[in-house]
């Protein structure tokens, strides 16, 4: 099964809420996957900073001092800890030198995302725990994106958790199997993508972050991955200004949308949507089976 | 009007509240009604989205379910009347024996799949595989309905008042079906067929059931199986 869940901001003056919002959303959904749950929360970004996710199995040990241990790169670097997770926060310029250096001197620590706004929560576990673990609840942002996950294609683990990440401000969350993954793991793998999973999920985001690298748009790269991935699947996927939905299709795995003035909303069930404010005069749809569905802040500005 | 039956009538109305009421309670107390009791009018408020909201009815009890629903609503149906006044998850009135269920929203994947009887009426649209192994359930949707309908249905009729999406009717059986609207591509084994005065007096009578009104039979196209697939062959391989 799985449960996603999405949320894009049109009123500004919800974005405070944003985290309180989804969360709500995503513990509706816990019933449809108990292994393992995620958020991924769009801030707003701060001039020439960058952000990098991190995650550890041993936090204590991992995060003692790690500030200081990444100062050499970036003597701006600040660290935030949040449980097991922490969000490096550096110069832009100076981001890749920060994460060399964290490679060597911290080589156990994950890196769950990085870029300029997104901040990525994952861990086993029940939505619940996870969103009060790492306080996504106090989280403001415009857009963001979350799974709670029934574990079919690999291990029930951190790293199998979603949203998964494979470039910059780029994640992904899916509903559903893919049966082409290894084949097309071998071919981006050939095309200088990495992976950390056997996960099929993260093949259909590392696709998505190379079709964009290859200077697609969000909606040109989903309208690709409708002839390129063989599979079901219901994806919501965030960038750092857009956010996208697209089912394959035979579209049988659940999907409802709702859009006001001031949101739009993702579910896997109306359940999930039912807190949202002025829900009741909504406009709720089910998206169309092999449709893509995307929206931009910039381009609606 | 006599003061005692308006009062009976009164008491006779069940309101169940699904935001303070567990589920079971609602779908315990329908299954609880004994044949002949006067008690048969139920409104449940705040559905917020459950499933399975009025699963299992066996007497002819009439529901009122104020809101949209998630999976399952009404399924297994056997003589009730349930309205609900929102839109319908997947399944909707799944397996239906008898009665009537009407959707006064949209309704999503497998509405009405494998229903025996009865009637469905969706006044929004449906979406894909309505009606799937359908076996003698009669389906009004009065907007458009989406790919892979009627799927290997066996008996019953799907009445559309818009359009139909793809492979509509794959390999169909003996149900009926009726599109007003465009249909987007046939599924194997599905072809049209002529629409004789035996099949506009029938589509006339499901109209009129579902409570549809200045709508003409002579409007609709009528669908149904060539019989090419009844017996494998191997000749119609590719079709399967």
């Amino acid at each position: 099964m799985c449960g996603i869940v999405g949320l894009f901001l049109k009123d500004r003056s919800l974005e405070p809420q944003l985290g309180a919002m989804l969360s709500d959303m995503l513990v509706t959904m816990t019933d449809r996957g108990p292994d393992s749950a995620g958020i991924a929360i769009y801030g707003t970004p701060s001039d020439g900073r960058a952000k990098i996710t991190v995650q550890s199995a041993d936090p204590k040990q991992d995060f003692a001092g790690l500030e200081a241990a990444l100062k050499p790169a970036d003597s701006s670097v600040a660290v935030e800890l949040k449980s097991t997770h922490a969000v490096i926060e550096a110069s832009a310029d100076k981001a890749q030198a920060v994460r060399d250096l964290l490679v060597q001197e911290r080589p156990e620590i994950r890196v769950m995302g990085s870029g300029d706004s997104v901040e990525i929560y994952k861990e086993v576990g029940l939505p619940k725990d996870v969103v009060s673990r790492f306080g996504i609840r106090q989280m403001a942002g415009t857009h963001g994106i979350g799974h709670t996950r029934m574990a079919t294609e690999s291990a029930v683990t951190t790293l199998g958790a979603h949203p998964f990440s494979t470039g910059a401000d780029q994640c992904l969350v899916h509903n559903g199997s893919l049966s082409n993954h290894n084949n097309l793991r071998r071919e981006l793998v050939r095309e200088g993508m990495t992976f950390e999973t056997q996960n099929d999920t993260e093949v259909a985001a590392a696709y998505l972050s190379a079709e964009m690298a290859k200077g697609k748009d969000l909606g040109q790269a989903l309208t690709s991955a409708l002839d390129d991935l063989d599979g079901f699947f219901t994806f919501v996927v965030g960038t750092k200004s857009g956010f996208g939905v697209v089912r394959d299709p035979i579209a049988c795995k659940p999907a409802v949308m709702a859009e006001t003035d001031q949101y739009i909303a993702f579910g896997s069930e109306y359940r999930a949507l039912v807190n949202l404010p002025g829900i009741e005069n909504a406009r709720v749809w089910e998206p169309e089976p092999a449709t893509v569905y995307f929206w931009d802040h910039e381009k609606a500005a | 009007m006599d003061v005692s039956v308006k009062r009976e009538s009164l008491e006779a109305m069940r309101v169940f509240d699904l935001a303070t009421t567990p589920l079971r309670e609602l779908n315990s107390a329908l299954h609880a009604i004994a044949p002949g009791t006067n008690d048969t009018n139920f409104e449940v408020v705040n559905p917020r989205g459950s499933h399975a909201v009025a699963v299992g009815i066996d007497q002819p009890v009439t529901v009122e379910v104020r809101g949209s629903v998630g999976y399952y609503c009404a399924g297994m149906n056997d003589g009730g009347t349930v309205t609900v006044h929102g839109s319908a998850g997947p399944g909707v009135a799944e397996n239906m024996m008898s009665g009537t269920v009407v959707i006064e929203g949209d309704a999503s994947q497998y509405a009405g799949a494998t229903g025996r009887g009865g009637l469905l009426v969706i006044k929004g649209n449906a979406a894909s595989r309505c009606g799937i192994s359908m076996k003698g359930i009669d389906i009004v949707v009065q907007g458009n309905i989406g790919h892979m309908s009627a799927f290997m249905g066996q008996s019953g009729h799907l009445v559309v008042l818009g359009n139909a999406g793809d492979a509509l009717g794959d390999s169909l059986y003996e149900a009926k079906l009726f599109v007003r609207g465009e249909v987007k591509s046939l599924g194997a084994d599905c072809i049209q067929k002529e629409m004789k005065p035996k099949h506009l007096k029938l589509l006339a009578e499901l109209l009129e059931r579902a409570g549809i009104t200045g709508v003409s039979p002579e409007e609709f196209k009528r669908y149904g199986s060539a019989r090419t697939l009844y017996n494998f062959n191997i000749d119609n391989a590719d079709a399967y």
